[in-house]
């Protein structure tokens, strides 16, 4: 049996905008989720239902406003609903990665180096982490000739790309990837869905946003659907 | 991960005449990690890097400074000579005017190296060769190293800076607005630098700041200050992405996207 490696109990979250009067719009509203090691999880429901709320609060980028999210961090469970930032930060160092929708980096920085932050932050020598994040790149089909290139200036499947690398290279236990494969050719897709199944038989545990088809059964164990909430009386 | 912080501040309060500038302010901060203070102007943030440095006392509350050894010291009630040698060893101050720090009228190398003479360096040739070093890794040409600082241009000028404040490999750097004064272009470069010698050396900093792009991308927490208040603080990211306070969210909202 695999174990869990990501737990949400009565996962709620709203946002209060103070601006326009203080409304208040409730998204999520007791989630409960089991993510198992090896295993993916999509999920689903309409535009605007909080699937990309929910993947950000997982990752502590939204605060959870009630609820717990345990997850697997060095053999204990962590509930980052209520740990402290540099607990949120030691966990994303280590176990728990993301993909965002986009590419959000240091503008003068080449995209190679842009990869492979990740691995020199764990103590790699810069050669070793240029080496693998060239390898990864290249495995994208990102030129060698681009590698020296700031990604500002590349296509928004480029982009997305680079960004999906930063998201691998680091074999987190736990992955979260918000449209991984959103503005990419056919060929890349399955570049990616290559990528997304080895992972999984490292036994990576997966929660993914994916509105192509195609994609979302080639990756997903099963689907976990959120269905929106009433608006605020 | 360690658990001891390098700077801690409790209840920091200080008023101008009737203005209140700090009011019950804490702040912790740990090895290595950098700590962005963002807030318009007058909302207290430069006078809070001032009164955590030592350079300005606070009307109550206290600053604490663990050193290498793990001795803790009362900022404000160090003796004044102790005060200036810290500051010349393990802590650095940049800032947002080049010309505040360095010393126009020494070559670039002599800036450079004075810090490292304040320290005690007597041999001429290591000095040299340590500033031709800093010089290269701030990205200054090395034939430019007997030039004077008034021939340089302003992101040359806040290169040099830094790189006489981090030649003494200091535990904990106070920026503020580092890039402040500077044209976007080089602003990015100088980000961009910053960012990669503060993690290389594992240097503490705390980064004042009223450009929220540059907290985003140089701090892993945050401060955020009105009226002399902190009204939140958190992950850098979940602070600018979800804030919870309406001076946060007019903050955040009021950035122009480019």
């Amino acid at each position: 049996m695999s174990q869990v490696m990501l737990r949400t109990t009565a996962l709620a979250k709203s946002f209060t905008l103070h601006l326009q009067g203080g409304v208040r719009i409730p998204v999520l509203s007791a989630i409960g989720l089991d993510l198992h090691s090896g295993e993916c999880i999509v999920l689903s429901g309409p535009s605007g239902v909080g699937k990309s709320t929910l993947m950000r609060s997982l990752y502590g980028n939204y605060r959870a406003e009630s609820g717990h999210i345990l997850i697997r961090h060095r053999g204990e469970m962590v509930d980052l609903a209520t740990a402290d930032p540099r607990t949120i930060l030691a966990v994303r160092h280590e176990t728990l990665g993301y993909v965002s929708q986009f590419l959000r980096v240091v503008p003068r920085v080449p995209a190679v180096d842009v990869v492979a932050e990740v691995p020199t932050g764990r103590g790699a020598s810069q050669d070793e982490a240029r080496r693998i994040a060239t390898d990864l790149l290249l495995r994208l089909n990102i030129p060698r000739r681009l590698h020296g290139l700031p990604p500002a200036t590349f296509s928004g499947g480029e982009q997305q790309r680079v960004n999906l690398a930063r998201g691998f290279i680091g074999n987190h236990p736990v992955l979260l990837l918000d449209e991984p494969t959103a503005s990419l050719d056919a060929e890349n897709r399955a570049v990616v869905i290559s990528m997304i199944n080895e992972a999984k038989a490292r036994g990576t545990a997966i929660i993914a946003i994916c509105h192509d088809a195609e994609v979302r059964d080639a990756i997903a164990d099963r689907l976990f659907a959120l269905t929106p909430l009433q608006d605020a009386a | 991960m360690t658990d001891e912080t390098l700077l801690s501040a409790r209840k920091l309060s200080l008023s101008y005449g009737m203005l209140p500038a700090l009011v019950d302010v804490d702040v912790d901060l740990w090895p290595g990690e950098m700590l962005a203070v963002v807030g318009e102007s007058g909302s207290g943030k430069t006078t809070l890097l001032n009164v955590l440095s030592g350079r300005l006392a606070p009307d109550a509350g206290a600053v604490w400074y663990r050193d290498p050894d793990g001795h803790l010291h009362d900022v404000h009630a160090m003796p004044a000579p102790a005060l200036r040698t810290l500051h010349r060893s393990d802590w650095g101050f940049v800032h947002q005017d080049p010309r505040q720090n360095l010393r126009m009228n020494v070559t670039a190398g002599g800036n450079v190296g004075e810090r490292l003479m304040a320290q005690g360096a007597r041999h001429y040739g290591s000095i040299r060769e340590q500033a031709i070093d800093w010089l290269t890794q701030v990205e200054i040409d090395a034939g430019r190293i007997d030039d004077m600082p008034r021939t340089f241009s302003g992101g040359m000028l806040q290169r040099l800076q830094i790189a006489r404040t981090l030649v003494t490999h200091p535990r904990l750097v106070f920026m503020d607005e580092p890039t402040g004064s500077l044209d976007v272009s080089v602003q990015a470069r100088l980000l961009d630098l910053i960012r990669s010698l503060v993690t290389r050396l594992n240097i503490a900093v705390v980064l004042v700041t009223h450009d929220i792009g540059v907290a985003r991308l140089l701090a892993h927490r945050i401060i955020v200050m009105q009226r002399g208040r902190v009204v939140e603080t958190g992950l850098t990211d979940q602070v600018l992405d979800d804030p919870q306070h309406p001076y946060t969210q007019l903050l955040v909202s009021s950035v122009l996207h480019a």
